[in-house]
């Protein structure tokens, strides 16, 4: 990425950057200007919308501290290394998205583990839970005494970093027999109002779980009532919206909306329909690193496009 | 403890199946359930397996009192949640199990509440 010339990079651009098959999330917003922000800074700030300044930040997705299975025994391991290769990352970013499945069974010790090593980063760290994360008797006790601190309804939030608006949801609650995800009415009505006041000029970063678009319903793989959300966003020139979830990088455009799931640092999960369930795919070991990975996104100024290149654990 | 088992249980048809389990070690458990399957018409026990994102059978059709097992195979947990929330396991994780037993007569439509596109049935029907 970057070997990506300057701040030239326009949508094609974006989607050839897109296209590029990584581990791990990074969102990179230009430049290397370093600031920070702590999630109770940011919501107790005074929301400013001003001029998006370059800056990079990252996403990383289910981490399933805790999984031990064929697929790969040593998910902590695997974990260890993406976040090894965040530290070694020739721009630091400003800060992580972690899009949910923290754990694989939302245990204490789990959440404390995975917590030690994302933190190791040195960067502040944003979080969204996975259906993993909220699986425990109190279905969400654990992770929202965690990271549930300052954020909405159960554990919805937003705020601004260099001109830059970010939403974090979680569509992992309270879901329908039948259904798939979900958002709910209170967590919509919500997004229509922390959107209201911004200029339609903003770019917009939207973090998730589950896919906010249909890759799959026959696997549950979308959220059933995203419609409503995305009628709230589609007024804004540049949204990306990022999720984990699925195991691998699916991309879809629709409009200024650009959809983009990433691959998870434990282990892969077969492509839609492509095997008789959504569990767990073993690949041979010596594959196993391929199909892990981080992203990094650059958010370029006085461009609309966010630029993010995925990388593999290999 | 596994002797006096043996004795209360030592019926023709189930004792076969009880020599084997226990050979090898399994829990008494596993012989009852046995003993269930060996004599379908007062079968009081059912199993229902998790497995590849899916209830199978998903729909039973069982006596009230029955007592049915869910059993996860799949190598990511699941959940066993009433859609009238009448019951609702915990999540079980692989190879684990959740037990409910049907007193009443009734429709019990049942899902898993971390993949609902995951769906049951338990027909309870005199």
């Amino acid at each position: 990425m970057t070997e990506h010339r300057g701040d030239i990079i326009d949508r094609r651009g974006l989607l050839q950057c897109v296209g590029w098959a990584g581990t791990g999330a990074l969102y990179l917003m230009s430049g290397g200007v370093a600031s920070s922000v702590s999630l109770d800074a940011a919501l107790a700030a005074t929301p400013r919308h001003g001029k998006v300044k370059p800056f990079t930040f990252l996403q990383i997705s289910d981490s399933h501290i805790g999984f031990d299975k064929p697929a790969n025994p040593n998910a902590r391991a695997t974990f260890v290394e993406a976040v090894e290769k965040v530290k070694a990352l020739p721009v630091k970013p400003d800060f992580i998205l972690h899009t949910g499945d923290i754990t694989h069974l939302s245990k204490d010790s789990e959440f404390a583990d995975a917590d030690d090593i994302i933190r190791s980063a040195g960067l502040p760290v944003f979080h969204v839970p996975g259906e993993h994360d909220m699986l425990d008797e109190g279905a969400g006790k654990a992770y929202l005494a965690r990271y549930g601190k300052g954020t909405r309804g159960l554990g919805w939030y937003s705020f601004d970093h260099d001109g830059v608006h970010f939403v974090a949801l979680n569509n992992v609650s309270n879901l329908k027999a039948g259904g798939m995800a979900h958002l709910g009415s209170d967590q919509i009505a919500w997004l229509k109002r922390d959107l209201a006041g911004l200029a339609s000029s903003t770019p917009i970063v939207v973090f998730a779980h589950i896919p906010l678009w249909t890759v799959y319903a026959e696997w549950g793989w979308g959220t059933d009532d995203s419609l409503q959300a995305l009628t709230s966003l589609r007024r804004f020139g540049s949204v990306t919206v990022l999720n984990g979830h699925i195991h691998q990088v699916i991309q879809k455009v629709e409009g200024n909306i650009s959809f983009h799931s990433a691959r998870s640092t434990a282990y892969p999960q077969p492509a839609p329909g492509a095997a008789p369930s959504p569990g767990p795919l073993k690949v041979p070991t010596e594959q196993l690193h391929s199909v892990l990975g981080i992203r990094t996104g650059t958010v370029v100024t006085g461009r609309d496009g966010i630029a993010l290149i995925d990388t593999t654990l290999a | 403890m596994l002797h006096r088992c043996l004795k209360s249980l030592s019926l023709r048809t189930v004792f076969p199946a009880m020599a084997i389990m226990l050979s090898l070690g399994a829990p008494a458990y596993f012989s009852l359930q046995a003993a269930a399957v060996a004599s379908p018409a007062k079968a009081r026990m059912l199993t229902v397996q998790i497995k590849n994102f899916a209830f199978v059978p998903a729909v039973v059709t069982v006596t009230p009192g029955t007592t049915v097992t869910w059993i996860n195979t799949d190598e990511d947990p699941h959940t066993v949640t009433a859609t009238n929330k009448s019951f609702h396991s915990a999540a079980i994780d692989t190879s684990g199990r959740y037990t409910f037993t049907f007193r009443k007569a009734g429709d019990f439509a049942y899902f898993c509440s971390l993949h609902p596109h995951m769906t049951g049935k338990v027909i309870v029907k005199a």
